[in-house]
C-alpha cells in the first residue's frame, strides 16, 4: 500500500508517553488540587486518547474526510454533555433532597 | 458479486468492482470504521453524561464510593490494555509490511493482554460482590446514612454499568482477534490487502480509549481524603 508505515521506534514512543501518562494520573490523584484534581485528571486522559488517536489509530496519516468524520463526532458528544449539563446545573433536578 | 468484464481489474478482495482504485477503497472502509466507531461514542457518551450529572449531585459520596476500588489494580489493568494496543498497531504494522508470522505473533499477544484484562476485571467484580458493593437488596456500604446507601448504590450502579459495557466490548474484540488468528494464519492478508486487520486495530484502540476516561472518572476521585 502507498500508505505511511511509522516505526517501531515511534509506536514504542509513544506507548511510553501511555504508560508514564498512567502513572502519572494515579500519583496525581493522592493529591489535593481541590477542584482542580478532576480538570487535571481529564486533561490527562485526553492527552492519552490524542496520542491513541493521532498514531495508533493513524489520524495523523487520515484523509481530510476521516478527520472531519472524526473532529465531527466529538463535536456532538460535547453538544450532548454542554446541552444537558446546562440545563441540569440551572434547575436543581437532582441532588435535591427528597428527590 | 459476479466479475465485471467491462473493468480491466479482476475481482479481487484488494479491489472491488465498484471501487476504481486500491486506494479509495482502503479510505472508504476507514471511514465506514470511523463512523461506527463515532456511534459508539455517543452510545458511551450517553453514560459519561449520567456519570457526570450525579457525581456532580453527589460528590462527597462518589469519592468515598470510589475510594473503596483497588487504584493499583485498576492502573496495573490500565497499563495491561496499553500493552494490548501497542502489540496491536504492531500487528498492524506487521500486516502492512505483509509479514505474515509477526501478524500472527502479535495479534496472540493482544489476546493473551486482552484475556488477562478480563481475568483481572472479573477478580474486581467478584471482590465487588463478596463486599455487597453490588447494587441490589443486598447492598451495604459501610458506615453510611441509608440516603447516602441509595447514593453510593447510584455510584457502583453506573461502574457496573460502564465496566460492564466496556468488558462487553472486550469480549467482541477477542472475539474479532480470534477470527483475525484464523485468518492471517490462512495466508488471507499482504501488504496489498490488509484492512481487516487495520480495522480491527481500530476498534481495539477504541476501546483502549474507553478505558483511558473511565480509569480516573471511577477509580480515581479525590484519593487524597483516603489519606
Amino acid at each position: 500500500m502507498s500508505e505511511h508505515i511509522d516505526s517501531v521506534k515511534t509506536y514504542a514512543l509513544v506507548f511510553a508517553a501511555l504508560i508514564a501518562a498512567t502513572v502519572g494520573t494515579t500519583a496525581v490523584a493522592f493529591v489535593d488540587l481541590g477542584p482542580f484534581s478532576v480538570v487535571v485528571a481529564l486533561l490527562i486522559a485526553v492527552c492519552k486518547m490524542l496520542l491513541v488517536a493521532l498514531f495508533f489509530m493513524h489520524v495523523r496519516h487520515s484523509t481530510r474526510l476521516t478527520r472531519l468524520v472524526v473532529l465531527g463526532g466529538l463535536l456532538w458528544l460535547l453538544i450532548l454533555i454542554a446541552l444537558t449539563m446546562g440545563d441540569i446545573l440551572t434547575r436543581n433536578w437532582v441532588g435535591v433532597p427528597g428527590r | 458479486m459476479p466479475a465485471n468484464d467491462a473493468h480491466a481489474h479482476a475481482e479481487s478482495p484488494a479491489l472491488r468492482v465498484q471501487f476504481d482504485t486500491e486506494a479509495q477503497q482502503k479510505d472508504a472502509s476507514t471511514l465506514g470504521m470511523w463512523l461506527f466507531l463515532i456511534t459508539e461514542v455517543m452510545f458511551f457518551g450517553g453514560m459519561f453524561l449520567v456519570y457526570t450529572v450525579y457525581r456532580n449531585a453527589y460528590p462527597g459520596i462518589f469519592a468515598i464510593a470510589s475510594s473503596s476500588l483497588d487504584v493499583y489494580i485498576g492502573a496495573a489493568n490500565t497499563v495491561v490494555l496499553l500493552c494490548s494496543s501497542f502489540t496491536m498497531v504492531l500487528a498492524v504494522r506487521a500486516a502492512q509490511l505483509g509479514q505474515r508470522k509477526a501478524i500472527i505473533l502479535f495479534l496472540i499477544l493482544t489476546l493473551i493482554l486482552g484475556g488477562i484484562f478480563l481475568g483481572v476485571k472479573a477478580y474486581e467484580w467478584n471482590e465487588k460482590f463478596q463486599e455487597h458493593h453490588v447494587p441490589g437488596s443486598s447492598f451495604h456500604f459501610e458506615g453510611m446514612q441509608p440516603d447516602e446507601q441509595a447514593h453510593a448504590q447510584l455510584f457502583f450502579s453506573l461502574y457496573f454499568a460502564m465496566t460492564g459495557l466496556h468488558a462487553l466490548h472486550m469480549v467482541i474484540g477477542v472475539g474479532m482477534l480470534l477470527f483475525l488468528i484464523r485468518q492471517a494464519q490462512k495466508g488471507r492478508y499482504s501488504a496489498e490487502y490488509m484492512t481487516p486487520v487495520d480495522l480491527g486495530g481500530l476498534y481495539w484502540h477504541f476501546v483502549d480509549i474507553i478505558w483511558i476516561f473511565l480509569f480516573p472518572l471511577l477509580y480515581l476521585i479525590d484519593r487524597h481524603l483516603k489519606g
